[in-house]
């Protein structure tokens, strides 16, 4: 294991229904380095194996062949101590809401930290802090029903009862899928809270490339269950050829550059943040500057 | 005068907690939907969208008020089989509404039930599954498939009934790009061939694909209009807690640089003829 690797994959591979006709392999051969404190996104086309990766990280699955490294455990170790791993990874699946199986908001958030045997003092302050950092007021929601809640409040319990274990692995399968545009920007600034101010590290499965785009420092694109690149978003959002060959949309700016280019202007496909984007396309207008 | 398919008449509904407390969600909604139209309906998570979608098939029934798809009222429970017929309905989460262990069982399901005959059921499901590019699972238990490739199969389950129209709750909310443009393509022809598109969405960029865009805030229509009517109002939008289009918010930063660019453009394809008409007119060399 490299030396400042939190979490590693080396070589995993995960094959559905083996040997019978409806085989079908998932993974073939995935490797992955995610750094203490790194943002990570896990992008690729549906079906890529995605999903499958990422249940590997809280021992969900177990690698069928190849190995997957938490904190210097292996994952494949028949003797792994399952709960401490799940303490150290917390995973959101997609729709976390649907889980959501207490009456009261605080009693759902209360439930990890509960079963963990913690005293009732550090459960209650446990769920105040993962509260107020997913921007839900303690005092105010904590009594208050769950089934009455929008759904990116319902998000934010979810994502609340995950954090009050206080993990050191955040793992996110798409996290603001079907969330309105408001509460999308708020949860992904959360997600960056907690990257930075909290230290944590997220690894994060997108299919939204402008949430890619803000959040990943680095990201890493499945094909067919295998790596094809990884890299950082301007180098990954670059690359458009690949990414189109594998039906993987870039960010929407970037494809609007990608069609300009095509046609011949010469815009920097790198520029994807939208001021930037928006500054190459007056760049070819100016006939003058260039 | 052409009869709206969907009429929807002060509209309001409520969620009952108990015999005391009651959460109202719609409040007097009115409006109809006339046949070939493509509406998107938007709104933040709890806005009432979602409800008022599932008012269109009669799903839920009004606490008060009425919706009429062709003359039939919703609240006729005789009425509901040929109701559902001609509105056909798909959901955010598949899960829900996959029923069979193999992918074209699942896609036969309403076929049967609506007791088209054997032989225009195979045409029907080749045609389903082919549209929503999923031919080659057809044999697969849908288990197995991804969310956004089961939501394929869930879309052709309900085209396949060949409904005239297609109410689209959040349907495409998890599929990626791609999966979401081939669905968009597939409502598109299903829309150029005459079916009604209803489509609750949170992606601005598919609501500039419709031809209106109903806004909805605590439970009531507060904008109705042309997508790009719609989108100019980017300050409304972000009170509402909606966005804009990326091709918008692109166009209205270039637009503050370079006056002469169009600020209202509300499609990726708009920005690209944009700087065509501009770099021909400037004569500024491509190539």
């Amino acid at each position: 294991m490299s030396e400042s690797a939190i979490l590693e994959v080396n070589n995993l591979y995960h094959t559905y229904m083996e040997k019978t006709p409806l085989e079908y392999k998932a993974l073939a051969g995935i490797n992955l380095q995610v750094k203490k404190g790194e943002c990570v996104a896990v992008i690729g086309h549906t079906g890529s194996g995605k999903s499958t990766l990422i249940q590997h990280f809280n021992g969900l699955m177990r690698p069928q062949r190849g190995e997957v490294l938490v904190d210097g455990q292996n994952l494949s170790d028949p003797k792994l101590d399952v709960k401490a791993l799940r303490r150290k990874v917390g995973l959101v699946f997609q729709n976390p809401e649907d889980q959501i199986f207490e009456k009261l908001i605080g009693d759902d958030i209360a439930y990890g930290p509960l079963k963990m045997g913690l005293p009732l003092k550090e459960v209650r302050d446990r769920v105040k802090w993962a509260m107020e950092l997913v921007g839900l007021s303690f005092e105010e929601l904590k009594d208050r029903v769950t089934y009455a809640l929008s759904g990116g409040q319902k998000r934010k319990v979810a994502l609340a009862g995950v954090l009050a274990l206080k993990p050191e692995i955040l793992v996110l399968d798409e996290p603001t899928a079907g969330l309105d545009p408001f509460s999308r920007q708020e949860l992904l600034d959360r997600i960056a809270l907690l990257n930075k101010q909290e230290k944590m590290t997220v690894i994060f499965v997108s299919h939204n490339m402008e949430e890619v785009a803000y959040l990943a420092q680095r990201i890493y694109v499945l094909a067919d269950g295998k790596n094809l690149i990884d890299g950082t978003p301007r180098e990954i959002f670059g690359n458009t050829e690949i990414l189109r060959r594998h039906h993987i949309a870039a960010p929407q700016t970037v494809e609007i550059l990608a069609h300009l280019k095509q046609r011949g202007y010469s815009v920097d496909l790198k520029a994807f943040e939208r001021e930037s984007a928006a500054k190459e396309i007056v760049s070819i207008l100016q006939p003058f500057r260039r | 005068m052409i009869e709206p398919l969907i009429k929807v008449n002060d509209l309001s509904f409520e969620y009952k907690l108990n015999n005391k407390t009651s959460i109202p969600v719609l409040k007097g909604v009115s409006f109809d939907i006339f046949p070939g139209e493509y509406v998107a309906i938007v709104g933040h998570n709890g806005s009432g969208k979602s409800t008022l979608s599932k008012h269109l098939n009669g799903i839920l029934k009004p606490s008060s008020g009425d919706v009429l798809v062709s003359g039939s009222n919703t609240k006729e429970l005789q009425m509901l089989r040929e109701i559902r017929q001609k509105v056909g309905m798909v959901f955010q989460h598949p899960d829900n509404q996959i029923v069979a262990t193999i992918v074209e069982d699942d896609v036969a399901f309403g076929l049967e039930n609506i007791e088209i005959p054997a032989a225009t059921m195979k045409d029907r499901i080749d045609y389903a599954l082919e549209a929503v590019g999923m031919s080659e699972f057809r044999q697969r238990p849908p288990h197995h498939l991804s969310g956004g490739q089961k939501q394929r199969v869930a879309i052709a389950g309900i085209i396949a009934m060949k409904p005239d129209c297609l109410v689209l709750d959040e349907a495409t909310s998890m599929l990626d790009t791609y999966g979401r443009r081939d669905i968009l393509n597939v409502v598109r022809e299903l829309n150029d061939d005459g079916m009604t598109i209803v489509s609750v969405t949170h992606h601005m960029s598919e609501v500039a694909e419709a031809s209106r865009v109903i806004v909805i805030e605590q439970g009531q229509i507060v904008m109705d209009g042309s997508p790009r009517e719609i989108f100019q109002q980017y300050e409304r939008m972000q009170q509402l807690k909606l966005d804009i289009p990326v091709a918008s918010r692109l166009a209205r930063l270039i637009h503050e640089y370079d006056e002469e660019f169009q600020s209202d453009l509300i499609r990726n394809n708009e920005i690209i003829q944009e700087v065509v008409r501009l770099s021909a007119k400037r004569g500024v060399f491509v190539g």
